[in-house]
């Protein structure tokens, strides 16, 4: 019986000691122990995961061209030469969904970068330093708010489109490569202004605390402070901000391309494609269903991938 | 709920502040608006620089007429100073009014927009409370996956895949919008029913999806409360607990949402519009891109705003008027 009882004992130490002397939990490895369980965020990451390597690695192993024309070969429906079937050029849709898929996801994830830059700087400025900068930076953050999104995206491409071109082709770059810019830096342009005001938020509230008081009284300056200290602290938020962004900002530049104003023909984005099939959708509807259901794909599993994000980093939900 | 004199005086003086910020804040937008217009390096003239018939001196003075040779922010005080007194200017293409233009596609708009909005909300309120009510259930996770993929599919392939199905497969209903239609019985009623009913799904499916997520949440915040559980322990039947006292708690930040909601709609519609060819504001303003009709442009870009500025102030006004908590100071 004492036995028994030394014995328990002593792996109650044992166990007290593993508990010890295991690795201690980051915040990263707890929302990710979160993260796992959320079934349908997981999938979305495998499905978004897919479609990254698909559009990287696609055009390496899938090597049809995206623009040679056969007109004997138009609209044909998906076969097993064509899994996703022809366009009315005769060009293999797969390839140019695979080569799509690259400049839907980078615009997609550049503008959201451009504008988690902005929205951050703006945002931890206004808020650390507070007084005049602050107030004239929320009115413009205001100003930027009230603008109609799409209509002025519209018009920022219309009338810009051409000049940016030829400044970039005067520079030896492709005129593709000016359209991404524009694009990427219009989007960013109009959606910077959340990210600023949720990050202010916090830097009001954090700036007063007791560890940005220490490292004041060690002499940190403020750009340390900002970038070392309190941005730290910010960061879940604004991840998760920037994740769902991502599906937005892909929404916005097919949309862009399905109005005709995104990606020239010869660059086939996702939108571009949709567009490009319109004229066919009694002929050939596969033309407008692959590429619809790309995007949808993308924008669904990141929202899902967001939305685990968002409870995986939310501390009143830790199991 | 009869409120205090001294109520309405405070919210009177709330709402004359919040009127005197929206004004600088339209001006600062129409600014930038007009900025961006002008500084782009768009010659509106060079449709005519092209035409062999137009010799530069009759450039010039087209140029002089329209009051172009000034600079521009010169023009833009100009502009301020017409559009004060609701004149947006004349289309450089039709020599038409802006606002008469405007006038012409504005009932196509607000019918197809309108309408989605409304079916939305009177969709999305059932939805929302069912899926809240009976949380975990097999239906709650269907509306969540309904709202998650509502507002994932982009409304041009929301679009698209109805053309596929109601007019390429089925046959049932015109894809192209007839803005010549003039409903004058049952028959011609029937026919712009037809040809709205793809617009209006799209736009709805999007905006149901959106609301009812949020109708949801904003239950689930209210049914654990305290004054529930109350409601309940007076022996009100569950329908009335629901109804009566969690939903109209709920419906609070959800008619902010609606009223915030709608310049969004206007936006979205643009897409719509273009897809089904409905000769509203939206395709309006894209052909008036096309052609580089400036003064069509900024004015409807400037309305657009002033719907985003107009429902920030209803829906701040509405919260207050419907949440007794809420005080002006």
């Amino acid at each position: 019986m004492a036995q028994a009882q030394a014995q328990s004992l002593s792996l109650r130490a044992a166990s007290v000691d593993a508990e010890l002397t295991r690795k201690p939990r980051s915040l990263w490895s707890n929302a990710w122990r979160q993260f796992k369980h959320h079934r349908l965020a997981m999938t979305g990451m495998f499905v978004l995961f897919g479609l990254v390597l698909g559009t990287i690695l696609g055009p390496l192993v899938y090597t049809k061209r995206i623009d040679g024309i056969d007109f004997g070969a138009s609209t044909l429906p998906p076969s097993v030469e064509h899994p996703f079937g022809t366009n009315d050029l005769g060009q293999d849709l797969l390839a140019r969904a695979l080569w799509g898929g690259r400049i839907s996801l980078a615009v997609g994830v550049m503008s959201v970068i451009v504008s988690i830059l902005l929205g951050t700087s703006v945002g931890s400025i206004a808020g650390y330093f507070g007084g005049i900068l602050d107030s004239s930076l929320m009115r413009i953050t205001d100003l930027f708010l009230s603008l109609p999104q799409l209509p002025f995206l519209l018009m920022v491409i219309y009338l810009f489109r051409d000049p940016v071109r030829q400044i970039l082709i005067g520079l030896g770059q492709g005129p593709e490569f000016g359209v991404f810019i524009l694009i990427v830096s219009v989007i960013a342009l109009t959606t910077w202004m959340p990210v600023a005001r949720l990050v202010r938020a916090s830097f009001l509230s954090l700036k007063q605390k007791e560890f940005v008081e220490a490292a004041h009284a060690v002499g940190v300056r403020a750009p340390g402070i900002i970038t070392r200290h309190i941005l730290p602290n910010v960061l879940s938020p604004v991840i998760v901000a920037a994740t769902i962004g991502v599906g937005g900002a892909i929404i916005t530049e097919s949309a862009l391309s399905f109005l005709g104003l995104g990606f020239p023909p010869d660059t086939p984005s996702w939108g571009r494609l949709l567009l490009d099939a319109l004229n066919f959708l009694e002929v050939a509807p596969h033309m407008a269903l692959f590429p619809g259901l790309l995007i949808f794909l993308a924008v669904v599993s990141i929202n899902y991938v967001g939305d685990g994000m968002r409870d995986a980093l939310d501390p009143r939900k830790t199991r | 709920m009869p409120r205090p004199y001294a109520y309405w005086c405070k919210m009177n003086q709330y709402l004359i502040r919040r009127l005197l910020i929206a004004i600088p804040t339209l001006i600062g937008i129409s600014f930038v608006i007009f900025a961006v217009v002008n500084i782009a390096p768009n010659d509106p003239m060079a449709q005519f620089a092209l035409n062999p018939a137009v010799p530069p001196e009759v450039r010039e003075n087209i140029r002089h007429q329209l009051g172009l040779d000034q600079p521009w922010p010169i023009r833009y005080v100009q502009w301020l100073g017409a559009a004060v007194q609701g004149n947006l200017g004349y289309s450089f293409n039709s020599r038409l009014p802006v606002l008469t233009l405007l006038s012409y596609r504005l009932p196509s708009t607000l019918w197809v927009l309108g309408m989605a909005y409304i079916i939305s909300i009177l969709l999305a309120i059932p939805i929302g409370i069912l899926s809240a009510v009976k949380q975990y259930s097999l239906i709650d996770h269907l509306v969540s996956a309904f709202a998650f993929i509502g507002f994932s599919v982009p409304t041009f392939f929301t679009g698209v895949l109805l053309i596929l199905i109601f007019s390429v497969k089925l046959h049932w209903l015109p894809f192209i919008y007839d803005s010549t239609l003039v409903v004058k019985d049952l028959d011609s009623l029937g026919q712009l029913l037809k040809q709205s009913a793809m617009p209006i799904m799209v736009l709805g499916l999007f905006e149901t999806a959106t609301l009812a997520r949020f109708i949801r949440a904003a239950m689930l915040e209210n049914l654990p409360l305290d004054y529930v559980r109350t409601a309940r322990a007076k022996g009100i039947t569950e329908y009335m607990v629901i109804m009566r006292h969690a939903f109209r708690n709920s419906m609070l930040p959800v008619i902010t949402l609606i009223a915030l909601g709608v310049p969004g709609v206007f936006g979205g519609a643009l897409i719509t519009e273009q897809i089904f060819r409905v000769p509203g504001i939206g395709s309006l303003l894209v052909s008036s891109l096309d052609t580089s009709d400036i003064p069509v442009i900024i004015g409807i870009t400037v309305i657009y705003s002033v719907l985003v500025v107009l429902f920030n102030l209803v829906a701040d006004i509405l919260y207050g008027f419907l949440d007794p908590r809420i005080k002006y100071t």
